[in-house]
């Protein structure tokens, strides 16, 4: 089970009780004889419904910093908690059951199951979600309900992204975690992508969380945090979000 | 070391899993191959050499009684190249420490020369000098199983008559590499034995001077054996002959020549079917790793590295593979081989036993396995060069899963979505998928033969001992006595009961057709030996006629209802004819039995027994032994239940040690293929397993989507392998179908609950193993890269 002795202090409202609090994180990786540091000393704060982007260059620390906080990887110090529950120290069986029921995650190269259908695919997360919705209306929601019946090698590669955002919401998570999801795909395919988590961030009130090195994307979200070399160098918040249909890059 | 050399041994040190399940495929392979090959060269080049150098006779006959001079006739048919005379008798021995008295058969030395034929091999002592008459040799396994040395003394029943001989020597022959008494199913050296004696002395006994009543004949090459065949039982017609058989009747010899018949298709199926896993293997391994490697491939070809030097490093992995599992194989086969011939040469025996490690069983083993090496390797080597340099640094196109089979019948509503995974992974690589349930396939067959084998040979034991032979005892007399023997016997004391038997040698002839047989004459209420065919039927028998084994009904080319000239091969030689009234489907020989008294009638005396079963009070059983071996008229007996020890300790251990072999040597074949299939399946699929892990899949969920697919191809196996393996029975049995021994296709649930269990068992081992690495499966490294 997951640790909840560490709760938050009694007293904050809940709209500004963060989602994701992490404080001091560092993660060092051994390769070979060298250490490179991914992240040292990163503080932050996501808040429930926030549509965030981080924003850096390759290498810079972002997706360390995504699979930490979708419990993939451990920091080497320091603290995460999402909502109660500290993340840091959980064990193995703690953090799979920690991505099943709250986490959602879209990939640069979708990697979705490639025998299954693009309904099964989604189908396939329902059998182990708690409250998901169907798998039609999750794709019904990424447009992608005239498609359901076909397999990935037979999509293009926004569709495939599309089956694999539906993927990540068909069991209503509570954080929507996307490393580079458009990293694979031409600019308006890109867009349109943008604009189906946009509209998944809305409906569903997930915490979306997308890393990226194209700084375009920063204008649609409320928050985004610049990293380099490791270390946050920026947080900033739009006052005037921008739609994904009128980003240019 | 050039830098190709060392990516060679990194990706060797990377697929070590699979490169050891290659080896140790290809060590099986050759060590089955050099084993049973080797074994087979040294029994064929022993019993070859033995023949020649002792002259072990082309033909034989026995007849009543012929004067030497008849030996010049015979050695005048054109196609004899020599001919030998002797005097064979049977006789009774009462042997020092051996409560019962035991048979042997005595044979006539020419006195002061070797021989002609079917010389003898001192193995100790020397031969019988001539002139003293008491001196005797025996046969080695006779005087080991009776513990008697040079020097010793016997008592013999020569012609009804008491004699002492004492042994001078003990020796081999190749007449009796296989010591077996004729009729018996198993040898008992401890109660049957071959004695030699000067000739004169014989001739002196049967008051046969100048005569002899045995002959054997050599050859000359390029002679045909049926031709001198009928100038002999012509010519040796007026002298009593009773019928030139050749060596397949020779009961040794024929014995031996189906145990290398054996061995040869052994030697040769068995490492087949090893290879040709090993090929299919080292192509799904390599043209995988040629796939992972594309990229490589590309920027080698790029660099300007021939088409010729990448082809020869993949065939280079191969052959290292391969290599790695010949030098074990042939130790290993060696040695399996040696323990082999050495227990062969507990029932064979021979002067020398020439096992040794042949070079060229060497050569061809090591070739043969590069041959596999190679054409595992061709496919990917082949796709290795033609792919075109730039396409190869582009990545592995995704895997290309369209709507197959089951979602053009509408059937996949039915499966859960991991079942649907496991179905179109298959579905997408079905030669592979169909080989590797071959390949599973053939080990479940292969032990269901090696099961069945084991629970053949314990079902004739058991139907012949426990059913058959219910007399504690049969007492077999020197000649046919009259049917109040039967009453005597039973007055002594101990003796609970006696049913009476006769034994007719005979030809029986159909046409063309004859076969010499005995035929037994038993009684019609019988209870302790009765006609029970291998279904355990008890079949009763008619007032009149015989009843024919179908194996021998086949031979003559008759069936029920059918007439058979019957020529007695005693007594007043008649010639006579009988109906065949019954067929019944037997395990053990050429029989043919009568009522007793019919045989009787057909004889056309008052009536006579060959000997009798008896049933004993334990208590007084050593009583009665001592009793019979001082009786003269008593030839020789027979106890079922000593038969069966000697069995049990003997034959049945071999039967266990190579039952063992057959389970291991299957349960590797399953092992490496299903460990191949799923390690292969892991390879492919590693990043769609991690994705799913990274969803929130358990480990315990992702093992299952990805060995259900393991679980099934072993599945699906089973039945296709009960078939194959049902089949190969019906072959074997087919094969097997001698005048010796016809294998009944008995199956037990046991044979199906094992040879499935057993497969499952190795797959499910393959599949821990796999699992192990599943755990470990980094999953951030896997969504890092692109394959």
């Amino acid at each position: 089970m997951i640790d909840n002795r560490e709760c938050l202090p009694e007293g904050r409202g809940r709209q500004e009780r963060p989602v994701f609090r992490a404080r001091g994180l560092t993660r060092l990786y051994q390769l070979g004889e060298v250490e490179i540091v991914a992240l040292r000393g990163v503080d932050l704060d996501l808040y429930e419904g926030e549509f965030v982007v981080i924003l850096g260059p390759s290498g810079g620390g972002k997706s360390t910093l995504l699979n930490i906080l979708g419990g993939l990887d451990a920091p080497t110090s320091g603290e995460v908690v999402f909502r109660e529950h500290r993340l840091t120290g959980a064990s193995e069986a703690e953090l799979t059951r920690y991505r099943r029921e709250h986490v959602g995650f879209v990939f640069q190269f979708y990697n979705l199951v490639p025998s299954l259908t693009a309904l099964e695919n989604v189908a396939l997360v329902t059998e182990i979600a708690e409250r998901p919705m169907g798998a039609e209306e999750a794709l019904r929601m990424v447009g992608l309900e005239d498609r359901m019946d076909h397999f990935p090698a037979q999509l293009s590669g926004g569709e495939q992204q599309r089956v694999a955002i539906a993927r990540a919401i068909v069991k209503r998570p509570d954080v929507l975690l996307c490393d580079e999801p458009t990293g694979a795909l031409d600019y308006s395919t890109g867009k349109l992508v943008l604009e189906v988590l946009e509209r998944v961030n809305q409906e569903l009130g997930a915490t979306t969380v997308i890393i990226t090195h194209n700084a375009s994307i920063a204008a649609m979200a409320d928050q985004v945090i610049r990293i380099s070399s490791g270390e946050i160098v920026e947080i900033g918040h739009n006052k005037n979000k921008i739609r994904p249909a009128d980003l240019e890059w | 070391m050039s830098i190709l050399h060392r990516k060679l041994w990194r990706d060797l040190l990377h697929l070590r899993g699979q490169v050891a399940a290659i080896m140790v495929m290809v060590a099986c392979g050759a060590m089955s191959y050099v084993a049973l090959r080797t074994t087979w060269l040294a029994l064929q080049e022993s019993q070859q050499n033995y023949y020649s150098a002792y002259r072990f006779g082309d033909l034989f006959v026995g007849l009543k009684r012929a004067p030497e001079s008849v030996r010049e006739q015979v050695a005048s048919i054109a196609g004899v190249e020599a001919v030998q005379s002797r005097i064979v008798t049977e006789v009774s021995m009462s042997v020092p420490r051996l409560n019962e008295p035991a048979a042997g058969r005595l044979i006539s030395l020419e006195s002061g020369s070797r021989g002609e034929l079917n010389r003898i091999h001192l193995v100790s002592g020397q031969r019988p000098a001539v002139g003293p008459a008491d001196e005797v040799v025996v046969s080695e396994a006779f005087a080991k199983a009776n513990k008697l040395g040079n020097g010793d003394r016997i008592s013999v029943v020569i012609n009804g008559k008491w004699r002492l001989l004492r042994i001078v020597g003990i020796a081999l022959s190749p007449e009796y590499i296989y010591e077996i008494r004729p009729g018996d199913l198993l040898p008992d050296p401890q109660r049957f034995g071959i004695l030699w004696m000067n000739r004169e002395v014989l001739e002196s006994i049967f008051d046969l001077g100048g005569a002899f009543n045995e002959m054997s004949i050599a050859l000359a090459p390029g002679a045909d054996p049926a031709v001198v065949t009928d100038r002999l039982d012509t010519l040796l017609k007026r002298y009593g002959g009773f019928g030139a058989y050749d060596r397949d009747e020779q009961p040794s010899h024929r014995f031996i020549s189906n145990e290398l018949d054996e061995l040869r298709v052994f030697c040769t199926w068995i490492p087949a079917i090893f290879l040709l896993v090993t090929a299919f293997l080292l192509h799904v391994v390599l043209s995988r790793l040629v796939l992972t490697q594309r990229d490589q491939i590309g920027v080698l070809k790029a660099f300007g590295f021939e088409n010729r030097t990448i082809g020869i490093h993949y065939l280079l992995l191969s052959l290292v593979a391969v290599g790695g599992g010949i030098l074990p194989g042939l130790g290993l086969g060696y040695l399996w081989g040696r323990s082999l011939a050495e227990l062969y040469s507990e029932f064979f025996h021979f002067p020398v036993l020439y096992y040794r490690l042949d070079p060229s069983v060497m050569g061809l083993a090591t070739l043969i396995c590069g041959s596999a090496a190679v054409i595992g390797a061709l496919g990917a080597v082949r796709s290795a060069v033609s792919i075109p340099t730039a396409e190869a640094m582009r990545p592995e196109p995704p895997t290309n899963f369209r709507p197959g089979l089951v979602e053009r019948l509408g059937l996949q509503r039915w499966f859960p979505l991991s079942l649907r995974i496991i179905l179109r992974n298959i579905e997408r690589t079905p030669v592979r998928s169909g080989l590797t349930v071959l390949g599973l396939s053939l080990a479940v067959a292969v032990l269901f033969i090696g099961i069945y084998f084991y629970d053949a040979i314990g079902h004739i034991v058991r139907v012949e001992f426990s059913l058959m032979r219910r007399e504690d005892l049969t007492l077999y007399f020197h000649k046919p006595v009259s049917p109040a023997a039967s009453d005597d016997l039973s007055r002594l004391d101990g003796v609970l009961r006696v049913e009476g038997f006769r034994v007719v040698p005979v030809w029986l002839v159909n046409g063309v057709h004859r076969k010499r047989v005995a035929i037994m004459g038993l009684e019609l209420e019988g209870e302790l030996r009765q006609v029970i065919d291998l279904r355990e039927t008890v079949h009763q028998l008619p007032p009149e006629g015989v009843i024919l084994t179908e194996r021998l009904a086949e031979m003559l080319g008759v069936g029920r209802g059918a007439s058979l000239r019957v020529e007695v091969l005693e007594g007043e030689r008649a010639v006579r004819k009988v109906r065949v009234t019954g067929l019944v489907e037997d395990m053990m020989g050429l029989n043919a039995y009568m009522e007793i008294g019919a045989l009787s009638r057909l004889m056309g005396d008052g009536g006579a027994l060959s000997g009798t079963h008896l049933l004993l009070d334990p208590h007084r059983r050593d009583q009665l032994y001592r009793k019979f071996k001082e009786t003269p008229g008593v030839k020789g007996l027979v106890i079922p239940e000593v038969m069966l020890d000697n069995f049990n300790r003997t034959l049945a251990r071999t039967f266990d040690s190579s039952t063992l072999t057959t389970i291991f040597l299957a349960g590797i074949l399953a092992f490496g293929l299903a460990y191949n299939a799923a390690r292969i399946a892991l390879s492919e699929r590693g990043r769609e397993l991690a994705s799913l892990r990274v969803l929130g899949f358990t480990h315990g969920e992702v093992a299952e989507m990805l060995l259900g697919e393991q679980a099934l191809l072993t599945l699906s196996a089973i039945a296709p392998g009960y078939l194959i393996g049902y089949g190969l029975c019906q072959l074997i049995t087919r094969v097997i179908d001698t005048e010796l021994l016809r294998l009944p296709l008995v199956l037990t649930p046991k044979t199906f609950v094992y040879s499935a269990a057993i497969v499952t068992l190795a797959s499910l081992l393959s599949a821990l193993l796999i699992r192990r690495r599943l755990m470990r499966l980094d999953i951030i490294e896997v969504l890092k890269t692109r394959e």
